[in-house]
């Protein structure tokens, strides 16, 4: 394929966008609830501490996994939406 | 069964499994052996991604960091995993559509440069020969405590076992040991956490029950921690941290660190389709995720049953006498990890943070000083004695602990041997070589590998120690901005690329030589290397981020007030962001 047609450029533009909103829902559960905002949410208790520990030990991890998953189920939709997915 | 013979028949029994699969998964082409043959599958490859990128550090020393550190130590759980992200959506199915063998390849094409491939090859093989050496090490001291024999022998077997599965069966025969690693690390793991989290908070699940009640006290594990740690002068666990941008930046270093290092990327390669090789990225985080969500379990849940053994009948008590002390730690005394001096001679344990803060209380009860130091890297692998499990899970622990050392030495290795025999000598001495000669020039180069990795752990130069600081910080601030640059900038040229590789990478070595030495040599450094000397509270370690941040800035400026890249180059990074067209990975 030729790259510079139309439907690739779309094609790249809706992957990154899909990027972008990740990235933020990456950053926002480690560097935002997980570092930065955890003063702001140490009223919300969990187990003996409180929700900003449990994001930095826990949730930011699972946010990751559901994010790649999402990512992963997404491009594929849109390779085939696109027409420039594998054979 | 004396547990001597255990640990051999779990050790024993694991290697026969290796090299078992080493003879049935050998190479018959450079492909086989760069990329095992590019038909692994998905779930397949994440299990191996996870075996390869779960090391000794991972396994062995991170559970204790964390329980050292607490809350602050969080940042080594969501640096290590959080750079999958950044794998699965800005390298990964980007550079296994481009589908060559190795990361300074793909360096080289982009930026039509030998030269850029040649400084991608210097990093990647300090990074990873840096990385190795620490694992070596790690199998050695492993052997030497549940085998019986020194370090060095241990370190021997360790290379043997490497040498037959990874000479014969380069990536392939990797890859599928990697699996079979994984199945053993994991288990050795989570078995003992469970035993644990079942004792201490009756929940099966380690991760649910670091934030359950705690049995005894009917108080919130967590809660009765920071009460017992904070009774003894130590910080409370959960302690929040006040130099966020500190935190925010080494988290970021590790993160990005994590992505681009070479011999996580290259496992990317071996799937069959670019659509794996987003899948793989989420399998690789779910099975390393089932460590990493148990690793701070273990953390406070290992430190609480430390302190209450010191201190039977609660912190205000007397502590435990010496010579009442548990078995396991007079079998780490013998180490020389666990060490004791009765600093006030009266017989008992007192271990407790020696703090002039702490200082008055312990003069009144007639403490003299801490008097048992307990090195922190033996938490995950005392972890079954200090909870008193049967001595098959012993066996258990000893061959995780060198299945994780054992998984990412390969991997490591096998970045650097095929840097050396399809970037150096195919790519630059001897273009016209043979599949069957690079094939034959690989294995070579994977034997001279293990022998410099081998003589190295046994004798660890002062950088070996450095691992985070030089691995992720070089990662972080010279290939992985390359790389993104290379796949989302057409406008990135030759000239930029090279000058932003190398500023990241000055600007980083540079700052951290100034703290901790040039070169690591000791006396050398310029400022001591406390908080209070940092530039704005950055610690070295945590440089590598802003290191990238020059590699992006310089390339950029540099890129635009020169020519754009050839038509050619221009096509090539199109190509490499759609996926049709991918085929097998292939060196031509």
């Amino acid at each position: 394929m030729s790259g510079h047609s139309d439907n690739a450029e779309q094609y790249w533009r809706a992957n990154l966008r899909l990027i972008y909103g990740s990235l933020v829902v990456w950053a926002l559960v480690s560097y935002g609830f997980g570092i930065l905002l955890r003063p702001v949410l140490s009223g919300i208790a969990v187990g003996g501490t409180d929700l900003g520990f449990w994001f930095a030990q826990q949730g930011a991890i699972l946010t990751f996994i559901v994010l790649i998953f999402f990512y992963a189920w997404r491009m594929n939709k849109l390779d085939e939406k696109f027409g420039v997915g594998e054979e | 069964m004396s547990q001597f013979v255990i640990n051999l028949i779990f050790v024993g029994g694991s290697f026969l499994l290796y090299i078992v699969i080493a003879i049935w998964a050998r190479a018959g082409s450079t492909s086989d052996f760069y990329v095992a043959g590019g038909g692994i599958h998905p779930i397949t490859n994440g299990m191996a991604i996870g075996a390869d990128w779960m090391s000794a550090a991972s396994f062995i020393s991170m559970a204790g960091l964390i329980a050292a550190g607490g809350y602050a130590n969080s940042t080594f759980l969501m640096g290590w995993t959080g750079g999958y992200v950044l794998l699965a959506m800005l390298l990964a199915p980007y550079l296994r559509k481009f589908g060559k063998f190795t990361v300074p390849e793909f360096i080289g094409d982009r930026f039509y440069s030998n030269k850029a491939r040649l400084v991608a090859v210097i990093c990647l093989i300090v990074a990873s020969l840096t990385y190795v050496i620490g694992q070596m090490a790690g199998a050695g001291v492993a052997f030497s405590r549940f085998l019986e024999v020194d370090s060095t022998t241990g370190l021997m077997i360790a290379a043997v076992v490497i040498f037959s599965y990874s000479v014969l069966g380069g990536m392939k025969g990797i890859t599928y040991t990697q699996v079979a690693q994984y199945c053993v690390l994991i288990m050795a793991y989570t078995i003992p956490a469970v035993f644990i989290s079942l004792e201490l908070t009756g929940n099966p699940i380690p991760a649910l029950g670091l934030f359950s009640t705690h049995i005894d006290s009917g108080l919130p594990i967590l809660t009765k921690l920071n009460q017992v740690i904070t009774d003894l002068g130590f910080n409370e666990y959960t302690a929040d941290v006040d130099n966020k941008l500190n935190m925010v930046l080494f988290t970021l270093t590790l993160m990005i660190g994590t992505a681009g290092l070479p011999h996580v990327i290259i496992r990317f390669f071996t799937v069959p389709k670019v659509a794996d090789a987003r899948w793989s990225a989420g399998w690789a985080l779910v099975f390393i995720a089932l460590l990493y969500l148990t690793a701070p379990a273990v953390a406070s849940m290992a430190r609480l049953n430390l302190m209450t053994t010191i201190y039977p009948d609660g912190t205000a008590a007397a502590p435990i006498e010496y010579d009442n002390r548990p078995q396991w730690v007079k079998a780490w005394e013998v180490t020389g990890l666990i060490t004791y001096e009765d600093k006030n001679q009266d017989g008992r344990i007192q271990l407790y943070n020696d703090t002039p803060a702490f200082e008055e209380t312990a003069q009144s009860r007639g403490w003299n000083g801490n008097e048992m130091v307990v090195n922190r890297d033996i938490l995950v692998l005392a972890n079954p004695e200090i909870a008193n499990l049967p001595g098959w899970v012993i066996g258990l622990i000893a061959a995780g602990g060198l299945a994780a050392a054992l998984s990412t030495a390969a991997g490591l290795l096998l970045a650097i041997s095929s840097a050396v025999s399809h970037d150096l000598i195919k790519g630059s001495i001897n273009p016209g070589i043979t599949d069957k000669g690079e094939l034959l020039a690989a294995r070579i180069s994977m034997a001279v590998a293990i022998v410099v990795a081998t003589y190295l752990g046994a004798n660890p130069p002062g950088f070996a120690a450095q691992v985070v600081a030089l691995a992720f910080g070089i990662a972080a601030a010279s290939l992985f901005p390359a790389l993104m640059m290379g796949i989302f900038s057409k406008r990135v040229n030759n000239k930029g690329a090279i000058a932003g590789m190398l500023a990241g990478l000055a600007f980083t070595l540079t700052y951290i030589f100034v703290y901790k030495g040039w070169l690591f040599i000791p006396g050398t450094n310029n400022l001591a290397d406390i908080p209070e000397n940092w530039v704005l509270g950055i610690s070295p370690l945590s440089i590598g981020a802003i290191g990238a941040v020059v590699n992006f800035t310089v390339a950029f400026g540099l890129s635009h007030a020169t020519e754009e890249p050839p038509i050619e180059i221009q096509e090539l990074v199109e190509s490499v962001r759609y996926p049709r067209g991918a085929g097998q990975s292939t060196g031509h």
